[in-house]
Parts: C-alpha cells; structure tokens; sequence
C-alpha cells in the first residue's frame, strides 16, 4: 500500500515546509517539492500540518482486568484519534504487569488489534506492592521500556533505593509518582483557597516535593536513570531544576490538564477535574507553562487514566481519580498554549514527540526519509467537538466532554497504516 | 421587589443576595410566632411531601427539619441510611431516582460528601436543602445562627462576630462567613494554627487570630465550635486539656469581649472543653434559643421554596 500525502505542511526540525510525502509499505519513501506516482493513494493535505506520531510515555490502558473502562483496542484508537501513534501502558492493570508473561500479552494484544505502538512499562516492584523488586531484567528482555509502580508510589526510602540501584545495574529508567501517602492524607483537591472553600481535603504540593527530593537524593546515590512522571508544583520545578544543572539524568513529565487548568475548575464539584497530582493553583500551572517553554520539562505525556460513567457520576469524595487524555491532549494545548502565544508549536510538537521517545529510547519522533512511517496530518484551523458519541475511549472522563477545541486530527498513520481518519460528520 | 424563592435550591449562602437573605429572617420571625402557640401547626403545605434524606446519621438536625414540615403540614418522609439499600451498595443516584418515583416535591439532604446536595438536585430536579455536607456547608445552621444574631441586634452591620475552634472541620464556620459577612458583619476565626485551612482570610474576607485574647477583643458575638477527640488521632492537637487551657471560652478569656457579648454555640456542646458551664448557660447565652430558632428558620426555607400561602 501506498499513500501520496500532497501539499502538507510537513514538519521537519522546528521547521514547516509545504512538501509531499510518499509512504511504501511501512515507511517514509520519499519526502520532496512534488512526487507524481501513479500507484498511491493521494491525500488531499493542503492547509494541513503532517507531525511526526505523537508518542506518549504515560497511559492506563486497563487491559487485563478492567476491560470495562478501557482495553487495548479501545485505547489506542482513542490515542489515534488524538494523533499518537505510540503509547506507553503503566502496568496497574489486574494482574499487575509485574511479569513477563503479562507483557508479552499486552504486546500480543497491540501487535495483533492495536491501533497504536504500545510499549510496556514492567512494575517496579511485586504486585506493585512496594514490598519486593520485581522481575526487572527479566521483563526488560521481553521488551519493558521503563519500571513504575505508578500511583502505587514506593514509601519505604531503603527498598526505593535497592529498586534504583538494582534498575541502574540493568540500565532501566524508573519511572515515579511522586506521593507521600501521610502528608496527601485523605486529599482530594490541591490544598488552598479552593479545597478551603469547597471543604474538601487538600493535597499539599509537599506530599509530591518531599517524595521528588527523595528519589532524586537515592538516584544519584544509585546511578540510576530517573523520570519524574506528571510533575504538577513550583517547587518540584525547582528540585528538578537543581538536579539538572548539577547534571543528573533525571527527566520529567507534565500532563496537558496541569498546563491548562488549575484548581479553579474543581468550584463546580465536577468529578473531571479530580486527579492526582490535583490541578494546581494557577501560580503552579503558570510555573509548568513556564518549565515546557524552557526545556526544564522535557516532555507532555497525558496520563489517560479512564473510568466507566457509573464510577465517576458519583460523589466527589467517592470518585476514583483520573481522567482520559489521548484525544484532547494536542487540541487544549494547541489551543491554551499555542494560539495564545504562550509557547511556539515547535515546543508543542517536539514535546509530544522526540523528546518523549528519547526519555524511554523509544523510536519515532521525527519526519525523515527512511523511517517507520508514523505520522500524524491535522487541521488548525478547523476544530474538533468531543462528545460521548465521538470519543473512542471506551470511558468518557474528560473536561472537555461537549466541549469545542481548536485543531482537528484528519489521518493517523502508524507504520504506513492508517490508524485513525477523520469522517467530518460531527 | 420582592425576592423569589420558590423551587430554588439552597447548597449554601453563596447564591443568595443579603436582601434575600434578610427576607428569610423576616419569615422566621412569623414562623416564630407560631411555634409558641399551644397550636403550632398551619395547613400552608399540605399535600406537599418532604423528605429528610440522610446519608449521615444527626438526629437533632433531622428533627429540626421534621419538626419544621410537620408544623407546616406537609407530609415527612425520612430516609436512614444505616437502614437502607445505600448499605447494599446502591449508588446514592439510584436511590434519589428511587425515592422521586414516589413524589417527592422537597429534599433535606445531608452527607459526608462534598457538595453532594448539587447532585440530589441534578438526579431528582427538585429543590434540595442542604443540611450538611461535609465540611463545606450547611446553610440553615448559619441562618439560624445570623438569626439568632438579628434577632438581637436588628442589623449584623458593623458587629464583631469571633468564631472560635476547629475551623478546618467546621462546615458551620464556613456557611456563616459566608452569610455573615454579607450582611456587613467583621468576622475574626480563631484556632490553632493546624485546625485553621489554609487561604481562608483570601477566601472569606475574615480575619484570623490564632490567639484568643486578640480574637475577642472587643466582640460582640462569641460563637464556640466542638472540639472532637478524635482530631487528636489525626495529630492535630495533643490533649482537651491543652486545647481548653488556650481556646476555651471561659470568664477569663471572655473579658477582652464586650461584657454583654452574645454567647453561641452550634452544638452539640462539650461543656469544660471548648466552653465552661457558667458561661454556656449565663444570661448572655442564646445557645438554646438557637436551637428554637432553627425550627422556625427551617420553616421559613421550605414555605418560601415550597411556594407555601400565607
């Protein structure tokens, strides 16, 4: 199969450039001014945008064990539609993927169905339990790009350490949620004027800091490659900050949401803003704009964490937390972000994709003759309206439900397959 | 014009103006009236059923508002949740549906939860009275309290109202700041420091004091929270002994207030902890008549929400 992709705007470092691009099989053939060939498929793309896939490092994709909120099939054709074209699944899943055998179904599953790459995130330790290490290297031969216990976050200092240094010795990156259970308590907002008012338990920013100083502390110690997942506070920017310039491998995430929203949105009690971290205040969320602009972020991963309607439409304090992420993760960002004038699209764009691959040694990221053709062409200027009949998450868990946000995903490409493709009839 | 209250919800003070809210003090004042007759009861909502919908178990409050339909001759209902299918595990929207299937036209709701009453209302699309959720609100507490204040007073403008306690678990404090300080009352809280959330003077308007003699200096109302033991567990404060040697309302600390400051207290009360028996019951308390006056404030909610004929 071949696609002639006519007249895109191609994106090609930092730069945009109106070209055609041709994909074999696979992979990108030829990138040129103007390719005729008679045996492809042409695409229309003139006033588009062609990205390189967008590749997120932080997703639940709840299969096996949770099938009814999400699975391998449902979520990456969420991710498709929202541009990605590799994701990363944490392993809460029931069982915990702790083992080789509960990865290699997972890349079954994907290799076979999917509509995305998926890549394994193995647990950090047994049944996530932050009793035991897991099975790391083992799991690392059947193919784990990283480890992470996830919203499990290991509490004891001294078995965190022996994870560092015994990931380190197989060259894993570890991967963090930084929480301290006792200072988070019973927290279900960011703690301030809003849980103040609202009367619900805050989460202090201390409960994610006093867990980011720690590990950076233990792996350093340990020598070990360390990514701090979804980083949400001023001052977990300025531990990372510090660990950076004295020139630790350290990285970090930051979800779309904590770059776009802050706790004000939690006024309504709406059940769509309650994750964890909690949206910070707007101070914190102006810091992380802030931290992506300069680098100190390395990358967004969109933490899509989805849950069935019956669980959600239920007390605040009762409701699980999380929200799905993959379809509205470029459009709130291009939209808040870009168009705003905040950041350029070029950070937008490297952060969703080479600079997330790099973090994990992950492949993809770039628009270049050659590679895997995983490519994603998107409108600006239209605009995209999420609603319970469109989104193709299983789980309907956003913000954004019913809301209208700028660009549009028109075809996603995934090694020169097309995984998802606008049908214009909403 | 006159202020229109019929099928509105009340989850807190915040949606009401302070016309309206001076509006609901005059109807109680009637509503008063009536309680101190022999006859306490009028036919003004017959045929309108109420239901007490209590998610957390309270029996004083449970009662206020059963007595307060009662005596406008509505028809109760009350729902246990200790007895009910929410202990089989059915989710608080099915049990609304549920009970709206029978005709219900007003809900008193109290939960544990956050801004759950929003919910009762979204589920059932029928005005809902908060009574209590969590720690955010419980409106009908505060406008008794304000009541209570008005009834003394004639006006809350200018006075100095000194709320001391566990300010951090108190949805009574944060309905009264609310309420309070929209009628042109300065409001001081006082605490210690790990029973005060934080941003609270940014969010309210009021002051802070985490000393008790700067707090009642000069106090025209001195409202006593309870201290719970079990804020102890939760390594907020180390004893009721040390707790009622530095927060206690008592003769000593009550001198930096006006010498005829009015004593309140939402109760239940822990005499000898937060407050000494001499002054929860001298002449300057009201913290009974608060409790009469919150049968006539209720009253007053569900005639006007109810679009009860005078």
């Amino acid at each position: 199969m071949q696609y002639l992709i006519k007249n895109a705007m191609v994106y090609m470092d930092k730069e945009l450039t109106k070209l055609d691009v041709l994909i074999k099989g696979k992979k990108i053939k030829r990138i040129e001014k103007e390719i005729d060939t008679s045996d492809a498929t042409v695409i229309d793309a003139e006033g588009m945008h062609l990205f390189p896939g967008f590749i997120d490092l932080h997703a639940h994709l709840r299969d096996p064990g949770n099938t009814y909120k999400e699975d391998i099939v449902s979520g990456t054709k969420s991710a498709a539609r929202g541009g990605f074209t590799s994701v990363c699944a944490m392993p809460n899943t029931d069982p915990i993927t702790d083992n080789i055998a509960s990865v290699e179904y997972m890349q079954l599953r994907a290799k076979e169905h999917g509509h995305a790459k998926v890549y394994v995130i193995g647990a950090l330790t047994k049944q996530s339990k932050g009793e035991e290490i897991s099975e790391m290297a083992t799991m690392k031969s059947g193919g784990i790009v990283g480890v992470s216990d996830d919203g499990w976050c290991v509490q004891d200092a001294r078995l965190m350490l022996s994870c560092l240094r015994y990931a380190a010795n197989f060259d894993i990156p570890v991967i963090v949620h930084p929480e301290d259970y006792a200072l988070a308590g019973k927290g279900q907002i960011n703690s301030g004027r809003i849980a103040t008012k609202l009367g619900l338990s805050g989460i202090t920013p201390l409960a994610e800091e006093v867990i980011i100083a720690r590990d950076i502390m233990l792996a350093e110690s340990a020598g070990a490659r360390l990514h701090i997942a979804h980083i949400s506070t001023v001052g977990a920017l300025e531990l990372v900050r510090n660990a950076k310039t004295k020139g630790l491998p350290i990285t970090c995430e930051v979800t779309p949401h904590h770059l776009v929203l802050n706790d004000e949105a939690c006024l309504d009690f709406d059940t769509n803003t309650k994750m964890k971290p909690p949206l910070r205040s707007e101070r914190d969320r102006l810091a992380c704009v802030q931290a992506l602009k300069s680098g100190l972020i390395d990358c967004v991963a969109t933490d899509h964490a989805p849950h069935a309607d019956f669980e959600k439409e239920r007390e605040f304090d009762q409701a699980p937390f999380g929200i799905i992420g993959f379809e509205t993760a470029f459009g709130i960002l291009y939209e808040s972000l870009v168009l705003s004038g905040e950041i350029p699209l070029s950070t937008l764009v490297d952060s969703l994709t080479k600079n997330a691959a790099r973090i994990l040694r992950l492949p993809g990221g770039e628009i270049k003759t050659g590679v895997a053709a995983d490519l994603t062409l998107i409108d600006l200027n239209a605009t995209t309206t999420h609603t319970k009949d469109n989104i193709l998450s299983k789980s309907k868990n956003s913000p954004w439900l019913n809301k209208t946000i700028a660009s549009r995903v028109k075809y996603t490409f995934m090694n020169g397959k097309i995984t998802y493709q606008d049908s214009e009839d909403d | 014009m006159t202020p229109q209250f019929l099928g509105r919800c009340m989850y807190d003070l915040d949606d009401y103006s302070p016309e309206e809210i001076v509006y609901i003090l005059k109807a109680a004042k009637g509503m008063k009236q009536i309680n101190l007759r022999e006859y306490k009861k009028i036919p003004t909502l017959r045929g309108k059923t109420v239901c007490t919908l209590f998610i957390e178990e309270s029996t004083r409050t449970r009662m206020s508002f059963e007595l307060a339909a009662n005596r406008l001759s509505a028809d109760v209902v009350s729902f246990q949740a200790s007895v009910s299918s929410l202990q089989k595990g059915e989710s608080l929207q099915d049990t609304v549906y549920t009970l709206n299937a029978m005709g219900i036209d007003l809900y008193c709701f109290r939960h544990s939860s956050p801004g759950s009453s929003q919910l009762v209302h979204k589920y059932s699309q029928k005005p809902v009275i908060n009574s209590g959720d969590g720690r955010h609100a419980h409106p009908t507490q505060a406008l008794l309290d304000i009541y209570s204040i008005w009834e003394r007073y004639g006006d809350l403008r200018g006075l100095k109202i000194t709320i001391v306690g566990d300010i951090l678990h108190s949805r009574v404090v944060r309905s009264n700041l609310i309420g309070m300080i929209k009628l042109g009352a300065k409001v001081t809280i006082c605490g210690p420091k790990t029973l005060v959330p934080g941003g609270i003077e940014s969010v309210y308007g009021c002051k802070v004091e985490y000393d008790i003699g700067r707090a009642l200096s000069g106090a025209d109302v001195v409202m006593g929270l309870r201290m719970q033991f079990e804020r102890m567990s939760e390594g907020l404060f180390p004893s009721l002994e040390e707790y009622s040697k530095h927060y206690a309302l008592n003769k000593d600390t009550l001198k930096h207030a006006k010498p005829n400051a009015l004593i309140m207290h939402p109760g239940p009360m822990n005499r000898g902890v937060e407050i000494v028996p001499e002054i929860a019951d001298g002449e300057h308390s009201v913290i009974v008549e608060q409790v009469t006056n919150g049968v006539a404030i209720r009253m007053a909610l569900m005639f006007l929400i109810l679009g009860g004929r005078a």
